[in-house]
């Protein structure tokens, strides 16, 4: 056997490590892309079904029933600052890649929520009923929390102030206290609260202890006990992603057109 | 240096447990144990790399040169933690979302370390995994454990089922919002290192 001790044979040996063991990875990383990725495809489409109602959290589903009931929502590409819809590959888009390039995005203007970049284009889905007609419009929301970003969707009613529904799809929250942006329970007390005031401004705030119902206090939802920050940053990201940097133009658009 | 195969596989259990006796892989006990669920796939995680990594620097034992030999059993172990990683994310992916950033954090865990200086590389491949196995099983009871207590009183619920129906649910029990915080599992944790060292006491460090 070769001297142990030797500079020649260390070298050897390390490099021979590196190599088995970057092979390793890398065979199992690319191997197993594909199946990754379809989980989160197909988790981000669970989460958009959970926002409009048409999945209750935490049924059990497979493939192809998320295939099924995602037929009424249509995904469509926009360009942030017009509200126009553009054209664009939906299945591959990726808004968090887009808003770290600099050729497709641009910085944020100081903002609560703590958004950094704000992308061109964002990718967001319309729900239509056997007629053809909009019946909700569901928006990728991000914002800071406690521990890091949460991203998710907030579903829209057509009238574009009604909500009807928010899920998270990531984050980084606390379990049972700022995790509790995943509670069924808590997520129940949105439908129904109005997004805008009569004047038209962002308007709809996570407070601290309770709310009435939507009709009588349709502007404030329940806090998370013992999640301030949580809270906070769930109140600031609606108020960014719901006005002029964010979705603005577009839901601009969408009133004008029903009119 | 004669270890019995027996002794490797069952002396982490009590007499030599890596949390309780030892203290190390602390961070992710705190970390992963609010709910059962995601302490479950951790334990099998560690119990995994655990297992392979020991095997690997077992047989690899005389080839290692001595003066990178710690580097090396880093490498082995982080390229097995991404492997793990990945097959989380590929199979359970719903609870590598809630793992998050703490499988990949295993590759620090000093349990895994201590194991591949301490006993791999001077026992043959046949012992090293029985070592792996005894410690990743010990390190997973006092996960267990913890995260039981955790859930348990924390959210009222085991394994995600309801068992004491908390008010926001409409029941009667207000859940213990410490339960769910880290120093909780600081509690937890010295609790049984106490009850351990009562029921043996030899393990009790003496002063001077």
């Amino acid at each position: 056997m070769a001297n142990r001790q030797a500079t020649g044979y260390t070298l050897l040996f390390a490099t021979a490590i590196c190599i088995v063991c970057g092979i390793l990875v890398s065979s199992f990383a690319v191997s197993l892309e594909d199946l990754q990725d379809e989980n989160i495809a197909l988790d981000k489409q669970k989460r958009v079904l959970e926002a409009v109602g048409l999945l209750q959290p935490g049924e059990p589903i497979d493939e192809a029933q998320v295939a099924e009931r995602f037929a009424p929502i249509e995904p469509v590409l926009i360009e942030l600052a017009s509200g126009e819809a553009v054209d664009g590959e939906t299945a591959t888009f990726d808004q968090q890649r887009r808003a770290r390039d600099p050729a497709t995005s641009a910085e944020a203007p100081d903002n609560l929520a703590k958004v950094k970049r704000i992308p061109d284009r964002a990718l967001l889905y319309e729900v239509r009923g056997d007629g053809g007609e909009l019946e909700m419009v569901v928006l990728p929301i991000e914002g800071l929390g406690l521990w890091g970003t949460l991203y998710g969707f907030l579903a829209l009613d057509a009238d574009t102030t009604t909500v009807r529904g928010i899920t998270y799809y990531q984050h980084k929250e606390t379990a049972g206290l700022g995790g509790e942006v995943d509670n069924p329970r808590w997520k129940d007390r949105w439908p129904g609260r109005k997004a805008f005031d009569d004047e038209g401004k962002v308007s709809l705030a996570v407070i601290k202890g309770f709310a009435d119902g939507p009709e009588q206090d349709p502007h404030r939802v329940d806090g998370l006990a013992g999640a301030t920050i949580t809270s906070n940053g769930v109140t600031n990201m609606l108020e960014f992603w719901l006005g002029e940097n964010g979705f603005e133009p577009y839901l601009n658009r969408i009133r004008a057109e029903a009119n | 240096m004669a270890v019995k195969k027996s002794e490797a596989a069952l002396d982490p259990l009590f007499n030599n447990n890596p949390i309780a006796l030892q203290v190390l892989g602390i961070c992710s006990a705190l970390a992963v144990t609010t709910k059962m669920e995601t302490s479950v796939v951790m334990c099998a995680a560690v119990i995994g790399v655990l297992t392979v990594s020991n095997l690997t620097i077992s047989i690899l034992r005389h080839q290692i040169p001595n003066s990178i030999r710690i580097i090396v059993q880093l490498t082995v172990i982080a390229s097995l933690v991404i492997v793990t990683d990945q097959i989380l994310k590929a199979y359970v992916f719903e609870i590598s979302k809630q793992l998050s950033v703490f499988v990949g954090l295993i590759i620090t865990n000093c349990i895994i370390m201590g194991r591949a200086e301490a006993f791999a590389m001077q026992n043959p491949p046949s012992l090293a995994i029985l070592d792996g196995i005894g410690n990743g099983i010990g390190y997973s009871a006092i996960l267990m454990v913890t995260a039981v207590l955790r859930e348990l009183f924390g959210s009222g619920k085991l394994y995600g089922y309801s068992i004491l129906p908390t008010v926001s649910e409409g029941g009667w029990y207000l859940p213990n919002g410490l339960m769910l915080l880290s120093p909780a599992a600081f509690f937890i944790i010295g609790g049984l290192i106490w009850a351990l060292r009562v029921y043996k006491p030899a393990q009790v460090e003496m002063d001077g």
